[in-house]
């Protein structure tokens, strides 16, 4: 893997008459977090338990990266090893440019403070309230009182729950814990927030509710947000990037559209399905196919396209018939996309010509 | 038998409820003050904890084990020697105390070490995340966490070490034991015996009762 250690500086770039500016954020030169070559193991009885087998991972400031995988894929194991709550057998954890492998105690203990983690269970001081529970990292960290208190109060109305205050978090719902857990994560102006399952234990209304307010914390606050989960829902949601893991590797990692419309490796695939009534699809195109000859293809919308007749007015000027097999219309994050597989009947040739004028329309088309 | 309690002497028998609320209050402050520690000790250096340590652990595990399966009359005698050299006597009140922490301390510390096993490890997980140290940890996490549980040990404790205090009076420990045994026992007196028997009864209740109040004050589960 390259990795670039210079920040590069602005510079102007004279195109089509106007000067642009530009500035470089190249993805390895801003990465705020960085895993490199990174193996952990177990020792279970006696025997060696690979956990993690060669993480190579980069973090931008100001994304939110997802992490995708089954139960034992090492995805828990992975986010803790950003923060060394498990400590990796191999491997370098760069966070802001600090290797925290190479920290003594003390000192990852003050760096930990600039990585906020949520969690599944939420894991709160069941013996103190919402308010003790979100200055406690503060407390930790000896901050004078009169500031604890402020800053208390900001975060619970950041995550709007002022009015709990006083309760114990046993007196909460899931959804209100987990806002508990959020406000404290923010509590020490984290540049990372880490999400361990952090939806995986509430409900689906309460999921969403819960996602949205981290989508909002990372454009107010600009902060940097790694996130591990088994729900593709999750992922489309709110992440930009996306890694897929499997077998204590990242088998396929990229910008959230890419890999969810095409994804290349069979685990990905099997994500992607959980959100897409892929069976049925299967069944319909080996239905059609066994009846004649025709052609099958899947079109993809991406961003505006989606919204326009494209598909339609091709169609209509090469007088092509064809029917709709299965279709979605959805969103990921904020790119609205839609993918449709299409039959198209009449001759072959004929097809291949209105297939290459949707390409040129800016569709991506697959023949199946 | 008669009810008028002719060979009660209400004095003395004030008196020796005093000497058994001296032998309880201070073998109870040093108990915790020994056992807690040593339970804290057990369980951050036992299997998967923070300061994990498996030789530690074994030894410390052990000579708590010792001194708890020693029946406490036997230990009280076998540390005689000991009580002598800790606080110059091995009779009276003073001298029950050593025996009776020697006793109760390692009791309390294994109840402490169950305490703190039932607190949520990803809290512990939570703290570390957050840049605690294992002191504050300790403080701020262990202790608060386990509040109920430490003061449901301590009444177990307490309640233990009234029939400790009592079972002192064989080697000349003083108190509503000691009374029981010379009166009650050697001389007879059943009326000593039913009297202290009814006092330790109704200092057990007031105790578990109490330390039931504050459990059910501190819990917040």
């Amino acid at each position: 893997m390259r990795t670039y250690t210079l920040r590069c500086s602005p510079f102007f770039v004279y195109e089509k008459g106007v000067f642009i500016f530009y500035q470089d954020y190249g993805r390895e030169v801003d990465a705020l977090i960085q895993l490199r070559h990174l193996h952990k193991s177990y020792q279970v009885q006696g025997k060696t338990i690979p956990a993690l087998t060669g993480i190579d991972l980069s973090i931008e400031q100001g994304e939110i990266y997802g992490i995708i995988g089954h139960s034992g894929a090492g995805k828990s194991t992975l986010i803790r090893c950003i923060n060394l709550l498990e400590r990796p057998t191999s491997g370098e954890v760069i966070v802001d440019g600090v290797d925290l492998t190479k920290l003594d105690e003390g000192k990852l203990q003050e760096k930990r403070r600039a990585i906020g983690m949520i969690f599944q269970h939420f894991n709160l001081l069941s013996s103190s309230t919402v308010g003790e529970n979100v200055a406690f990292p503060l407390k930790l960290a000896k901050r004078p009182k009169a500031e604890i208190d402020k800053k208390v109060n900001e975060l619970l109305k950041l995550v709007g729950l002022e009015a709990h205050k006083d309760k114990y978090p046993s007196q909460l719902s899931g959804g209100q814990k987990q806002r508990v857990g959020i406000a404290r994560a923010l509590a020490n102006d984290p540049k990372v927030l880490l999400c361990d399952e952090a939806t995986s234990a509430l409900d689906p209304q309460t999921t969403n509710s819960i996602l949205a307010l981290l989508l909002d914390i990372n454009r107010k606050l600009g902060l940097t947000i790694v996130l591990i989960t088994h729900e593709m829902h999750v992922i489309r949601s709110i992440c930009d990037r996306v890694g897929v893991i499997d077998g204590g590797k990242i088998v396929e990692s990229g910008n959230v559209l890419d890999v969810f419309l095409r994804p290349k490796h069979p685990t990905t695939q099997e994500f992607v399905e959980q959100v897409a009534d892929s069976t049925e699809l299967r069944e319909a195109v080996e239905h059609e196919k066994a009846s004649g000859n025709r052609t099958i293809a899947r079109v993809t919308f991406l961003g505006e396209k989606t919204y326009q007749p494209i598909l339609f007015q091709t169609m209509q000027e090469t007088g092509t018939v064809f029917s709709i097999l299965q279709g979605t219309i959805s969103r990921m994050k904020d790119t609205p996309y839609g993918q449709l597989v299409i039959e198209l009947e009449g001759d072959v040739a004929q097809n291949q010509k209105t297939i290459e004028t949707l390409r040129q329309r800016g569709l991506e088309v697959e023949v199946i | 038998m008669d009810w008028t309690f002719e060979n009660v002497d209400w004095a003395e028998i004030g008196e020796g409820t005093m000497d058994t609320l001296t032998m309880l209050g201070f073998s109870t402050l040093f108990t915790v003050l020994i056992g807690l520690p040593l339970g804290i000790i057990l369980f951050l250096t036992s299997r998967g904890q923070l300061l994990q340590n498996r030789t530690f652990y074994m030894i410390a595990s052990f000579v708590v084990n010792v001194l708890r399966s020693v029946p406490f009359i036997i230990l009280m005698i076998l540390l005689i020697p000991v009580t002598k050299m800790i606080v110059g006597t091995s009779l009276g009140v003073l001298g029950a105390i050593p025996p009776l922490v020697f006793g109760a301390a390692p009791f309390f510390a294994r109840l402490v070490e169950t305490s703190l096993r039932e607190i949520d490890k990803g809290v512990i997980e939570a703290a570390q995340s957050m840049g605690a140290s294992n002191w504050q940890i300790v403080w701020n996490v262990l202790l608060p966490e386990s509040r109920s549980g430490l003061i449901a040990g301590i009444t177990i404790t307490t309640v233990t070490l009234v029939s400790y205090t009592a079972m002192s009076g064989v080697i000349g420990g003083g108190g509503l034991g000691d009374l029981a045994i010379r009166y009650g026992y050697q001389r007879f007196q059943t009326d000593v015996m039913i009297v202290t028997v009814v006092i330790l009864l109704v200092m057990v209740q007031i105790l578990q009762s109490l330390g039931d109040r504050l459990v059910l004050k501190f819990s917040r589960k």
